[in-house]
């Protein structure tokens, strides 16, 4: 998609909105940085390509007035679960889908970088080329790619407005829990040992949380809160545990799987896998997955005095 | 001071193992594809070509420590009687950062003036400050999004480290100081160093002039950002994609704020200070409900007006920024500070 139809739609939505939500270039060549546009004139200053990672939407709720917004498919899920929490009024939405195949993992660029400098950042077919002192890379993008773009049946967003760009179709293969039931073959220990070893970098920083657009409760979160009393200050493993579980628990059938909580985590944690197990456990329970339909109440909105996949009675 | 030192790269983990014996020795070390201060013992693989993502500051102010534990003991005459046991924690080891940067080291200056140069010093900080001996490492190159050279600062400052340290070819210069730094380097026993400090110096200069710079005075900040105060609008507009987490503050070198809650089981229990950020809502919650920061542009106002004005008004003119670039680095949406204080400045 070229960058002059998205500024063509969002010059056109302009009008009718009181501010755009975009993504213009960031502190260096690698980072897109989100972009708030008042006025005609800014648009000129947006991007779109493959480095736009942030999930937009997440603004959307704590807005007034009409806003439109930029979103790509896997964001475009955020949508869809805000319509069915309420949590946004539509009609006052402008969605502005942009067509994706997939972005790019800035952490797994920099890492094959050595976590140079950027000096300059070039797309040329299926690759990205970085420039640092240390010369030029070129990388395929598939590579960088994050793990929820393998999967991603979401080339186009599930709902726009208008579309920056042509509708197209994902090809990928569709199991998005294969490398969680790979993950589950692992003991108990062994994956105890696993998280116990990754949870013990956590800061709670709470950047997993801020930038999730379904964690919701923010300021009134229960990590913080002193009544009830659910964690502690403490700062071992247990605790820093007990808020990610939290975390994912408060997230059964609302986690729209786009993987933010993962990639701002400034430790490196892989949060997004608690995330996924939650997922594909309640798709196997209740073959629900969320965000897909404005009409769907999540499973843990509602009650069944029988579900079809739990057979309580029968234990 | 003393003599200067030089160490051939491949003695650097010895040098590492000898001072481990007298002091405990933290360092910077790869895990997975991040770098965190951990204490040095064999087998750890450090990694000295990029700052840490965390800075060293845990170490001398730790993100969570009891201060002292609390034990109600009952009577068992007369119930109504309980007396209080007491214990505080104040015993710290003797201890050493090695591989700081010159970002992280100047972070302890910032906590000085607070913790420890005034009439009542902090007893925790005090303590484990006074125990910490800093080896500093010069920069050899620019990281993403730093920009020491605008806040004063610079890739081989030396203000609040004991020991520098340059990176050359073959191996590390080693300059004191302080006198603290002086004794680690007579400890050390390396060879003579005075012939490679002018390549050292040359190389601080040439790094220095590769620092990105966002502004170039810092002439009437504090003032600009105090007259900025009100108006919501500039600060609105520069925090709208800020989502008020806390990962710019705990990546913070100079963010020292913390909260003190009482962690209680039964009729046991610790006093804890831990951590605590001002882009989070509970910071300001007062016990009345009455919160004065409801919103986020008020918080990171608050962040950006600490560092660049409040805490220069009040200590001497120093920008309590070390220009480290962990907050730009590191932000889940990209806010950086450096060109809010630019958009400050020309606003």
């Amino acid at each position: 998609m070229a960058i002059e139809k998205l500024k063509e739609v969002v010059l056109k939505v302009l009008p009718e909105v009181d501010v755009i939500i975009g993504y213009r270039q960031g502190f260096d060549p690698l980072h897109a940085t989100p972009f708030f546009i008042t006025k005609p004139e800014q648009a000129d200053q947006l991007i779109w390509n493959p480095l736009c990672v942030q999930n937009l939407c997440s603004y959307l709720p704590f807005l007034k007035g009409k806003v439109g917004v930029v979103v790509k498919g896997c964001d475009s899920r955020t949508i869809v679960q805000y319509m069915q929490e309420k949590l946004i009024t539509r009609e006052n939405i402008k969605v502005i889908g942009v067509p994706c195949l997939r972005v790019i993992s800035i952490k797994k660029v920099m890492a094959a970088i050595n976590q140079q400098s950027v000096q300059n950042v070039t797309f040329e077919g299926e690759n990205i080329i970085v420039k640092t002192s240390e010369g030029q890379k070129t990388i395929l993008v598939t590579d960088v790619a994050p793990r929820k773009c393998a999967t991603c049946q979401l080339a186009t967003p599930l709902q726009y407005d208008l579309l920056a760009g042509d509708a197209i179709q994902s090809n990928k293969p569709q199991d998005a829990f294969e490398e969680t039931k790979e993950f589950e073959k692992l003991s108990l220990e062994e994956r105890r040992a696993y998280w116990e070893k990754e949870f013990d970098r956590c800061i709670r920083c709470y950047a997993c949380r801020n930038a999730c657009p379904l964690c919701i409760c923010q300021d009134k979160c229960i990590a913080e809160s002193r009544d009830p009393h659910w964690t502690s200050q403490r700062d071992n493993v247990t605790e820093k545990a007990m808020f990610h579980m939290i975390h994912g628990l408060h997230l059964a059938g609302r986690c729209i799987s786009c993987g933010e909580c993962e990639r701002v985590c400034p430790m490196d944690i892989p949060v997004a896998k608690i995330k996924n197990k939650i997922g594909m456990d309640l798709k196997e329970l209740f073959d629900y997955e969320a965000g897909m339909n404005p009409e769907d109440t999540p499973p843990m909105y509602t009650f069944k005095l029988e579900e079809a996949n739990i057979k309580e009675h029968e234990l | 001071m003393a003599d200067t030192g030089f160490l051939p790269k491949e003695n650097l983990s010895a040098l590492l193992e000898a001072l481990s014996k007298k002091f405990q020795v933290f360092a910077p070390v790869l895990e997975g594809d991040i770098v965190l201060f951990k204490r040095f013992a064999s087998g750890v693989t450090l990694c000295l070509t990029r700052p840490a993502n965390l800075p060293p500051k845990g170490i001398i102010f730790p993100q969570s420590e009891a201060l002292f534990n609390f034990n109600f003991k009952k009577d068992p005459e007369d119930a109504k009687k309980v007396a209080i046991e007491l214990k505080e924690n104040l015993d710290f080891s003797p201890t050493i950062i090695f591989g700081s940067r010159p970002c992280d080291a100047q972070g302890f200056r910032i906590y000085d003036r607070v913790y420890l140069e005034t009439d009542t010093a902090d007893p925790y900080y005090k303590g484990r400050r006074e125990k910490t001996t800093i080896i500093t490492l010069a920069c050899n190159a620019p990281s993403p999004g730093c920009f020491c050279t605008s806040v004063g600062r610079g890739p081989a400052e030396t203000e609040g480290s004991d020991l520098m340290m340059t990176e050359l070819e073959n191996g590390y210069f080693f300059e004191p100081i302080t006198e603290k730094g002086e004794e680690i380097l007579k400890e050390a026993g390396l060879e003579d160093g005075s012939a490679y400090k002018e390549q050292s110096q040359k190389l601080h200069e040439k790094v220095s002039a590769l620092v990105k710079k966002p502004f170039t005075t810092l002439e009437g900040i504090p003032e600009k950002l105090l007259s900025l105060f009100d108006n919501n609008q500039f600060w609105e507009e520069e925090t709208a994609k800020c989502i008020s987490c806390g990962a710019c503050t705990y990546l913070c070198p100079t963010c020292y704020c913390f909260n003190i809650t009482d962690e209680q089981v039964g009729n046991t229990g610790e006093r804890i200070r831990s951590w605590d950020a001002c882009m989070f809502f509970h910071f300001t919650l007062e016990a009345s409900s009455h919160n004065p920061r409801p919103n986020k542009h008020q918080r990171l106002k608050n962040r950006v007006g600490h560092k660049f004005s409040y805490y220069p008004k009040k200590y001497n003119n120093v920008i309590a920024c070390c220009g480290c670039g962990r907050c730009i680095r590191y932000c889940p949406m990209s806010v950086d500070i450096s060109e809010i204080v630019a958009h400050a400045q020309g606003a």
